[in-house]
């Protein structure tokens, strides 16, 4: 509990899962859960090194913050894209965005 | 003690990661991402990441994981109760993942990484914000230009034509 190497083997787990969310999944909220447990395992890894590396400062954390504040950013927009698509294509199917304009 | 919690807490986060990627009901796996959520905030709490724990439950648990179940409920016909939805390629892609997880832990676990003792702070929530207003500056404006833009592009993008 109190080493490194535990933290990064359990970011490396949920990057993993969420690599194959990704890819796996077609439908567009669900890829992006995915994508929100990428980002979990990056955030993750930036705190523990934070604590682990031998930093006075706190330069880890505020990195995480601003990756926080950028999930929050890219899921509204995501979010936004896809019931778009579900008006336009009555679907969220990510295969099926392949046109440019709807 | 706390041994125990955090292997408690590890697992749940992992198992409900697990349950995210691989229920083929998209509630399910919705409620499944609370916990994941949840789980990361209480490994951020072991990490002695205090202010980030409450910003994680804050904004992850509080907005995204709303916005995400608005997104599941809004995208689905209100008629059809069915919220499953097909995977595809899922052998070669799990193929894939398990190599990509076995080179990263391998990595993890075999670099000499530079560790120093563990950092034991009292609180950070001080600390933080005095980085965020003199070293982050800088990248604080730009977060919350982006923040703006970012809300102005969602409204501008779901709203009626």
């Amino acid at each position: 509990m109190d080493n490194l190497h535990s933290y990064l083997i359990i970011s490396s787990i949920l990057f993993s899962l969420g690599l194959f969310g990704v890819m796996t999944r077609r439908n567009g909220v669900a890829v992006l859960m995915g994508i929100e447990l990428i980002l979990n395992a990056a955030n993750l890894n930036f705190v523990a090194f934070n604590r682990f590396g031998g930093m006075a400062e706190l330069d880890g954390q505020v990195f995480g913050i601003f990756i926080i504040v950028l999930a929050a950013a890219e899921a509204a927009v995501a979010l936004a894209i896809i019931i778009n698509l579900f008006k336009n294509h009555e679907t969220v199917n990510i295969d099926s965005a392949d046109q440019m304009k709807g | 003690m706390a041994e125990v919690a955090f292997i408690i807490i590890a697992a749940i986060t992992l198992a409900s990661a697990f349950f995210v990627v691989f229920s083929s009901n998209l509630m399910y796996s919705g409620v499944a991402l609370f916990f994941t959520l949840f789980g990361v905030a209480g490994l951020y709490v072991f990490l002695y990441a205090d202010f980030l724990a409450a910003t994680q439950i804050m904004v992850y648990v509080g907005g995204i994981m709303v916005l995400i179940l608005f997104g599941i409920m809004l995208t689905n016909k209100i008629a059809s109760t069915d919220l499953r939805q097909a995977n595809r390629g899922r052998f070669m892609a799990g193929l894939s993942a398990f190599i990509l997880f076995l080179l990263i832990s391998a990595i993890a676990v075999t670099t000499q990484w530079h560790t120093g003792s563990p950092q034991f702070l009292d609180t950070t929530v001080a600390k933080l914000g005095m980085m965020i207003l003199y070293q982050y500056l800088l990248p604080f404006e730009v977060a919350s230009i982006l923040l703006l833009a970012a809300l102005i592009g969602a409204a501008l993008l779901s709203r009626k034509k």
